[in-house]
């Protein structure tokens, strides 16, 4: 057959630049229309930011705020037990990430933020004491980066899948010590939790609490109990059908008023549960989505093999169900930790409250640009790094 | 023959699911009358009784903006009333705009061209991943508030006039002869696609052309201009802002609240939407694309008789779901302090202290219209489903 055809030039060869804006900028008249539409809003946006950014916007309001931000208003004499969790959960981390693969990019890229967070802690402010503890969080970050695959090949793969998580769990322990006190520390009430720290805790806390209700509403609503089934969609429905604000608020209201009344709940515990109660719903929704996509024969296979349901459901069912929805779960978890700026609006402060209330000191009034700004940077970060997280899992837990 | 051996009974799957669903419906009732009778208890205790009465005895919070008239002397029912038609005005004008925008957006993330396609990953990309709150605030209070006060007004050609009270731009007006001109069109439309059809079943029997398109459009250009040397006037008016002692009569204005909520719910849902727009023209196969090619259809009409129909049905179940993301979304209005379904509930319960009626009825609401938006948007899926035999 080919032999028949006459020869043709190679249609197209991509070295030259020319060619390349031909193809993809100016291939037809309003292809050359577009480009130029296209480069005249880039020209007139860039412009715009770069003047805001370089002459009208004043960066000190970061500067001299940057401690509300991130920690809000927890005693300063108490400052180091976060600076210890932080270290606690980069040593905890890092070790993780080491035992499971060994990168050397991983490394350089660790050794390279350290170095540029000891040149950015000076510029917001730090001295000493800040300078250290950055020093320690990359120290032990490499080390134990290098640790990790020493481990792996001199102790016995049984400690260490047992042993990873149970530090995990033990790490949950001393971080909500370190946080509310007891213990020997003198204790902090959750009233002075603010800023990041409150928008990370509450995120950590709904996501660790809604998997499973959402595993097991998905579970219920698959179920062939009717009873059971028609439960779990009256729930899921309902709460799919109210917004977040609303089941904040009813949170916020309700509960006090459904449990006793020596039972006094406070604000950080309700959003909580407001939050876990709205992403279970949406959550269970995803899950569900994994569990149709399991074929029936699964299913048979494992019960001829004479497993009992239990045992169906945890050792074929859910491991490829989970998994076929990590990108719908992680979404979700992102989504969730981007409502949690909603906590501002029933008046918690975390991120976006404390925005507001510098933003309400006379120093800095009307700096909203460079106040939003920022904190939309640092949860676009949180939000890169789960997707990343999210990247990698599925890689790791991919049918080889 | 042996007997299969059965186990014990309460082994036996009947009898156990049984037994499952029973406990399940015993703790779930049991919850029930355990938060109950605490909430009776705990009402009793603050002296609160229940019942909707309040709604109509007492009066309502102020409202700044309201399309109907409303007074704070009116009684809570009314403000509910009002807030909802802010809610709907601002969930029904979003779901339209961000439609819009984000079918662009998601068509131009499949353009040919390389700045075009790169322009609109970024809006998507950067949209998507800053929480709808900040934007919000960030329009509100960066954007609109920061506006030039109403007496030092931008005024753009148009007039269209930006200020910190808000928009006002031109808008049409409807007349006197309004009625006669819908009336006469909507005649004109019935009877233009009658023949319309007529034609086309003339085309199929005969074979050859019979101009399917002109004589309809001729009829309705017929019946416009006999409307018109009728009633001497056209079917609407520009009714164009005009500032008279600092004060805007006229077009169409927009508070700067509604104006930042409307803008920041309509870029940040037509970024999703424009994801979902891009997955369901990429998931119309390449062959179909050839094929219509190799038919010669033009590029508009291959995309209106052969992609978009198919797009359509991968794109409308996701796209309710914004659609509803959009609904519920609308209540973050509480931020910017426009008066929506949220801020009047929250606020009737500062001033009466009826939590359980009112938490009662925002969770009404709420659901009435997600149940409507679903509603509709079903059935309109089903009416573009492949129909098979």
């Amino acid at each position: 057959m080919s032999l028949l055809l006459p020869k043709s030039p190679t249609p197209f060869s991509a070295s030259s630049i020319v060619t390349w804006l031909q193809r993809n900028l100016f291939s037809t008249w309003y292809n050359c229309l577009l480009t130029i539409a296209s480069l005249w809003m880039i020209y007139l946006g860039g412009r715009g930011l770069f003047l805001w950014m370089f002459s009208q916007a004043q960066w000190t309001v970061l500067q001299a705020n940057l401690r509300l931000f991130f920690v809000g208003r927890f005693p300063i004499d108490q400052i180091w037990r976060v600076w210890c969790i932080v270290l606690l959960l980069c040593a905890v981390a890092s070790l993780t990430v080491g035992v499971i693969q060994r990168s050397r990019i991983l490394l350089i890229s660790v050794g390279a933020l350290t170095a540029i967070g000891l040149g950015i802690v000076p510029l917001g402010g730090g001295q000493g004491p800040e300078m250290i503890w950055v020093t320690a969080m990359g120290g032990v970050s490499l080390l134990n980066l290098l640790l990790g695959p020493w481990l792996k090949t001199h102790l016995p793969q049984r400690l260490i899948v047992r042993g990873l998580p149970c530090i995990w769990f033990l790490t949950v322990f001393v971080v909500l010590w370190l946080l509310t006190g007891g213990l020997g520390l003198s204790t902090i009430g959750t009233n002075v939790w603010q800023g990041l720290l409150l928008t990370v805790l509450t995120a950590v806390v709904s996501i660790a609490l809604s998997f499973p209700i959402g595993v097991l509403l998905a579970l219920g609503r698959r179920s062939p109990l009717p009873v059971i089934r028609t439960l779990s969609v009256l729930y899921i429905e309902v709460i799919r059908g109210l917004p977040l604000i609303g089941v904040l608020f009813v949170a916020g209201v309700m509960l006090p008023l459904i449990l006793p009344s020596q039972v006094q709940l406070d604000a950080v515990l309700r959003a909580v549960c407001g939050l876990t109660l709205f992403s279970a719903a949406y959550l269970a929704e995803n899950v569900r989505g994994g569990l149709q996509s399991i074929p029936q024969g699964q299913i048979e296979a494992a019960k001829a093999l004479g497993l009992n349901p239990v045992l169906v459901l945890g050792l074929v069912v859910l491991p490829q169900a989970l998994r076929s929805v990590i990108p719908a779960i992680v979404g979700q978890f992102i989504g969730l930790f981007k409502n949690t700026s909603l906590l501002s609006i029933i008046g918690l402060v975390e991120l976006t409250g404390i925005s507001r209330s510098i933003l309400s000191q006379p120093r800095f009034i009307g700096r909203h640009g460079e106040v939003y700004l920022f904190i939309g940077l640092l949860y676009w970060l949180f939000c890169y790094l789960m997707s990343l997280g999210s990247r990698r899992l599925e890689r790791q837990l991919s049918v080889k | 023959m042996p007997k299969l051996r059965q186990g014990s009974w309460w082994r036996q799957p009947r009898v156990r699911n049984g037994l499952v669903q029973g406990l399940v419906l015993l703790l779930v009732g049991f919850a029930v009358i355990y938060f109950g009778a605490n909430l009776i208890q705990n009402l009793q205790r603050l002296r609160l009784p229940f019942g909707f009465d309040f709604l109509v005895s007492k009066s309502g919070p102020s409202i700044g903006e309201t399309l109907i008239e409303y007074s704070p002397t009116d009684n809570i029912a009314r403000a509910f009333g009002v807030a909802l038609l802010n809610t709907l005005r601002v969930v029904i004008l979003g779901i339209l705009l961000a439609t819009i925008i984000g079918i662009g957006v998601g068509i131009a993330r499949l353009s040919d061209n390389w700045l075009v396609r790169k322009l609109a990953t970024v809006y998507v990309e950067t949209l998507r991943n800053f929480p709808l709150l900040l934007q919000l605030l960030f329009w509100y209070l960066a954007v609109f508030l920061k506006l030039p006060t109403f007496k030092n007004r931008v005024q753009l050609p148009g007039p269209i006039m930006l200020s910190k009270n808000g928009v006002a731009f031109p808008w049409l007006q409807g007349n006197a002869a309004t009625l006669t001109w819908m009336l006469a069109l909507a005649v004109g439309s019935v009877l233009a696609l009658l023949l319309w059809r007529y034609l086309i079943r003339l085309q199929i029997e005969r074979g050859s052309t019979t101009q399917s398109w002109l004589w309809p459009l001729l009829l309705l250009i017929g019946v416009g201009g006999v409307v018109a040397l009728i009633t001497q006037r056209f079917p609407f008016e520009v009714s164009r802002p005009q500032v008279d002692n600092l004060v805007v009569t006229g077009g169409l204005q927009f508070t700067s609240e509604f104006s930042a909520l409307l803008l920041g719910l309509t870029l940040y849902t037509a970024a999703f939407i424009a994801e979902i727009v891009r997955a369901g023209i990429r998931s119309v196969s390449q062959g179909q694309w050839e094929a219509a090619r190799a038919l010669g259809l033009k590029p508009i009409l291959m995309m209106r008789f052969v992609v978009f129909p198919q797009a359509l049905r991968v794109i409308v179940p996701p796209l309710t779901s914004q659609y509803l993301n959009l609904a519920k979304n609308s209540s973050l209005a509480v931020a910017v302090g426009y008066p929506d379904i949220y801020y009047v509930a929250s606020a009737s319960l500062e001033e009466t202290g009826r939590s359980v009626e009112i938490v009662l009825l925002l969770m009404a609401i709420y659901l009435t219209m997600s149940l409507l938006i679903s509603i509709l948007m079903n059935l309109y899926n089903r009416s573009i489903q492949l129909v098979e035999r």
